[in-house]
């Protein structure tokens, strides 16, 4: 039997957002939000443990309150339970912040075996947040991971990637583990799932519920040690921009010689 | 304890099987124009196992000082040991500032120290200022590299990782020398154990001066031999965009891009690469960029130094033998 958590955050559509350049800030009405698609690989991986061991799965999600329609996904997607962390004083956390109050909620949770985490979110892409999560829970973790070789009882072999060496490495229960996309292929959830989750409650827990287990000065933009001095959208690169068409004899030719005049090409190797 | 207590700027020393990362050299390049800027010290802190012969190799890139921490379970990435050296490292030293290569191993170890320390830390940053009050100005990419955002940290160490092949590294200068201060080590219960290592075909993409990137207007993964004869002409290696790793047509190694690799070569050649915001976040840092469409209004074209439009069935073959023709 496993208990398995998996943090899950509510990103908008990176193919369709846009950017508010004159507000300086993303345009979240400008595409839907879906579970950043790194922690679906993350809820696959809880489900298949499940699967293999018996257990739970529980999802938790720190957001607005329209994050919501997410951790309801995630229920269609195989999660038995699923929790929302809302609230004024949770907004503007960075990373330090956000991992502070994934990891209290996990601990007013209690007991869990094993946390699956994404390896990073589209939005941040940071990936900071599960290794955060760990060490305030005083457990190991083992990032990257694009393969879980065995699960038992008492403990996980995966297999970790660090550039171009891949590791496996072994690890005690309880542990915390972030996945990469190689880690499965999540599946889609049936019509009758889906009909299941929009009938399911979704538990909402706010700043006041982590009371017991957390402080309230570490939460949010107040308790965030990083602060967003400004965003500067980048200009255009100068890139030279010689297109040619036509012939492709004479195309080869020209930019064969502009390689060569920026000595990437002819030069001494 | 009060942010003025921590002083100087100290650069983590990535080493894999006891040779040092080169992004460690990049960040010492980083970190000593920082630091002249602040009349600060540059030190570095090393872990490992038997290491000392290339101690020198820190200072001659920058480091004034290196903390070394010798010990054979050090030798390789042991988190949790990792994690309480440097931590016991910071605490002794109070550095205003922590620099850590944005490696695999850099953004796995990082926030571990910074939540073990509540300190703030700024992930993958590809740009470092001096800004008001000596204050470190962190610059990453966000939303697939479409905007970058300006960070600031309120508590010390001020940390980040930073992207390797983005920082320039000094000229190796055998004449400096520093003060080696050797840490007795502290070890703890590792848990985590490696039972088991395997290198992939060995393709370093990020490393390359030349990549050849092929995306879906290519026909078929057969048809990757023309990009490879290219590459072979130009002395470089092929990448591919996300589509045709999800295709299988090649390996995840091979990929660039917001989710694959970060490359930054002399010349990039992307062909039959339309050039999605996810795309472009990979290579968008390249020397010169050569773009191979069919599409005149591909996107890539807007980012390329030289284009050429035309069937890359065509139009590669004959790059090849000009390449091959003029080396």
């Amino acid at each position: 039997m496993a208990d398995i958590i998996v943090p899950i955050k509510q990103v908008p559509d990176m193919e369709r957002v846009k950017f508010d350049t004159e507000a300086g800030r993303i345009d979240r009405s400008s595409a839907s939000g879906e579970i950043n698609p790194f922690d679906l690989n993350a809820l696959e991986a809880a489900v298949q443990l499940k699967e293999k061991l018996g257990g739970t799965v529980t999802t938790i999600s720190m957001g607005p309150p329209q994050a919501e329609s997410s951790v309801r996904d995630s229920l269609a997607r195989g999660a038995d339970r699923g929790i929302l962390l809302v609230g004024k004083e949770f907004a503007g956390a960075d990373t330090w912040a956000t991992s502070y109050v994934l990891a209290s909620a996990i601990k007013k949770l209690g007991a869990f075996d094993i946390i699956v985490c994404g390896e990073k979110t589209v939005d941040g892409d940071t990936g900071q947040v599960g290794p955060e999560i760990a060490e305030w829970l005083s457990i190991p973790h083992i990032a990257y991971v694009s393969e879980i070789r065995e699960a038992s009882d008492s403990s996980i072999v995966v297999v970790a990637e660090m550039e171009s060496d891949h590791y496996a490495i072994q690890s005690p229960l309880p542990t915390l583990i972030t996945v990469t996309k190689d880690v499965n292929v999540p599946r889609l959830p049936s019509f009758a799932d889906k009909m299941k989750a929009r009938k399911a409650e979704i538990e909402t827990w706010g700043a006041a519920d982590l009371a017991d287990v957390a402080d309230a000065a570490n939460f949010g933009l107040k308790g965030s040690p990083t602060r967003l001095n400004k965003v500067v959208i980048p200009s255009e690169e100068g890139r030279k921009g010689e297109v040619f068409r036509g012939s492709p004899d004479e195309a080869v030719k020209k930019v064969a010689d502009a390689l060569q005049a920026l000595g990437v090409l002819g030069s001494a190797k | 304890m009060n942010n003025e207590d921590y002083k100087g700027l100290m650069v983590f020393a990535e080493q894999r099987e006891g040779k040092i990362h080169p992004v460690s050299y990049e960040l010492l390049g980083k970190g000593t124009e920082i630091a002249q800027q602040l009349g600060i010290e540059v030190s570095s802190v090393l872990l490992g196992s038997g290491m000392d012969d290339q101690i020198s190799e820190l200072f001659y890139y920058g480091a004034q000082k290196v903390y070394y921490v010798d010990h054979p379970k050090l030798a390789d990435f042991d988190l949790l040991n990792y994690k309480h050296n440097v931590c016991r490292v910071i605490n002794e030293v109070k550095p205003e500032t922590l620099l850590v290569g944005a490696t695999h191993l850099g953004r796995s170890l990082a926030p571990r120290i910074a939540a073990a320390l509540d300190t703030g830390l700024t992930a993958d940053c590809t740009a470092l200022e001096v800004g008001a009050e000596g204050n470190l100005v962190q610059i990453r990419p966000a939303f697939s590299g479409n905007i970058f955002a300006h960070i600031r940290t309120t508590t010390r160490p001020q940390m980040a990782t930073v992207r390797y092949k983005v920082m320039q590294k000094l000229e190796r200068d055998t004449s400096k020398s520093g003060e080696i201060v050797r840490i007795t080590p502290e070890i703890v219960d590792s848990v985590l154990s490696i039972v088991g290592k395997e290198t992939t075909g060995g393709v370093n993409i990020a490393d390359a001066d030349v990549v050849v990137c092929g995306g879906r207007g290519l026909k078929g993964a057969s048809d990757f031999a023309l990009l490879q004869e290219l590459a072979d002409a130009l002395g470089g290696v092929v990448g591919c965009t996300r589509p045709v790793v999800d295709d299988g047509w090649m390996g995840k190694e091979h990929q660039v891009g917001f989710s694959g690799n970060t490359v930054k070569p002399k010349l990039y050649v992307a062909v039959g690469v339309s050039g999605s915001p996810q795309h472009l976040a990979g290579m968008r840092d390249s020397d010169a960029i050569l773009a191979i469409n069919a599409d005149p209004s591909a996107p890539i074209f807007r980012l390329a130094d030289y284009g050429i439009v035309g069937d890359l069935y065509e139009v590669v073959p004959k790059l090849t033998a000009e390449a091959r023709a003029r080396s």
